[in-house]
């Protein structure tokens, strides 16, 4: 294999780096013994990898070294700084959440609150020593003997302060004169059977 | 504090004093990142450098790129060498930088010539051996970083990777995200024509008034 001028050119930084075949090696070292303008070309190109490899062709500005450091000292502190902020706020914010949710966990074990219905009102005048009935469950407090109250195997007995307290509400039908003068907007509207069956006992009880 | 002082002054089995530092470092200890980056500190700036072509936009990315590696120190995995990562980051950094300033407008003629295209090396004067000596003299050292300057962006870049930075051809392409293949074209024009502008500049004068044998080349 003989290799040209213009091959040797061409292939010359590969040569450098080790990048080429032994065989196309072996021929540009002949060339070089036998011509002296690669043999400048070659020499020339390695010179300049020599010296700018020199760590002295890098030069950096005056206070380069103490500028990076210092901007360098002041970041790990502010990441420490920041963490300490951080860390002033989030331990208190954390015991408070824990205390609340705490708080939340231990109500719920105590009472069970009933559900609450979108006619639910609190009631006006109720006498808070009155006895009222409410059933597990069920969302309403009633007067003893009112026909609507359910489950009645797990009925409890209350004073209307305790009922309400435990998030009870009147129970539209066998108090409904308290519902009725507390009411500022749209009354509930009971059933119409369940009406019927009050209509009934009023009728009943005012003819008795 | 003791324990981190036992650990620094005996490295782990294996373990090299820069390993040591990244993971001390990957561990929170941030005040040791200067300790472990500061062998590196002339080569990020050379990066910038010659990229930028600034002396003040190459020192604020070097301190950016360093803030940056030590934001994602956790991230660094041992299979790169720790020089090249930040060589990356500070390349990044910088590329990011000129394209916010846009100054690659003001110099892009050049870079639009054919890179496929041959390149003639224009000197065949004898040369030889380069005296270390030379890069003592802070004139000699001005005149190669203006020739280093005078190269066509794409071909200074690849050069001061390769060349300056020591990266292999393979981390090089990495980092400009260019071909190996682009890496070698560019790396062969790049060395012919710097040996071409510094054997024109011997002739030209400007090494004329240092010390070198008469009727000789420089080095």
């Amino acid at each position: 294999m003989v290799a040209n001028c213009e091959q040797v050119w061409r292939e010359i930084s590969n040569y450098l780096e080790g990048d080429v075949d032994a065989g196309l090696r072996a021929a540009m070292d002949d060339h070089f013994r036998t011509c002296q303008r690669c043999r400048s070309v070659i020499e020339g190109t390695r010179n300049v990898i020599r010296l700018y490899g020199d760590e002295r062709m890098i030069e950096v500005p005056a206070g380069f070294g103490g500028r990076l450091k210092k901007r360098l000292s002041h970041e790990a502190h502010d990441r420490g700084s920041r963490w300490s902020t951080w860390s002033t706020w989030l331990v208190p914010l954390a015991a408070l959440a824990l205390f609340a949710g705490g708080l939340r966990w231990a109500n719920s074990l105590t009472v069970e609150h009933p559900l609450q219905s979108e006619h639910a009102q609190p009631g006006h005048d109720i006498p808070p020593d009155m006895p009222v009935i409410v059933s597990a469950g069920a969302r309403d407090f009633h007067v003893a003997g009112c026909p609507f109250i359910h489950d009645k195997d797990k009925e409890r007995t209350l004073t209307a302060r305790e009922a309400i307290r435990e998030g009870y509400v009147p129970c539209v039908r066998c108090m409904r004169k308290y519902l009725e003068t507390a009411s500022s907007g749209v009354p509930p509207q009971p059933e119409a059977n369940a009406d019927a069956d009050l209509d009934e006992d009023d009728h009943r009880g005012g003819g008795q | 504090m003791a324990e981190l002082n036992v650990v620094v002054n005996n490295p782990g089995p294996g373990m090299t004093r820069e390993q040591e530092l990244i993971s001390e470092v990957q561990r929170g200890h941030n005040e040791l990142f200067y300790e472990l980056v500061r062998p590196y500190e002339r080569r990020v700036y050379a990066a910038a450098l010659a990229i930028l072509r600034n002396e003040a936009d190459a020192e604020d990315v070097a301190q950016e790129a360093m803030l940056k590696a030590l934001s994602h120190i956790r991230q660094f995995r041992a299979e790169a060498r720790f020089s090249t990562w930040l060589i990356q980051i500070t390349v990044n950094e910088a590329l990011m930088r000129r394209r916010r300033e846009r100054t690659a407008m003001t110099e892009g003629i050049d870079d639009r010539r054919d890179e496929e295209g041959e390149y003639t090396p224009r000197d065949f004067a004898d040369w030889r051996e380069i005296p270390s000596e030379a890069l003592e003299r802070k004139e000699v050292r001005q005149k190669l970083a203006e020739a280093l300057g005078s190269l066509d962006r794409k071909y200074r870049e690849v050069f001061v990777l390769r060349d300056m930075e020591q990266l292999n051809i393979q981390e090089t392409a990495e980092v400009l995200g260019i071909s190996v293949a682009s890496v070698k074209t560019r790396l062969l024009r790049a060395r012919l024509m710097l040996r071409d502008l510094l054997a024109g500049g011997w002739s030209g004068g400007w090494f004329s008034r240092l010390p070198f044998e008469k009727g000789s080349k420089p080095w």
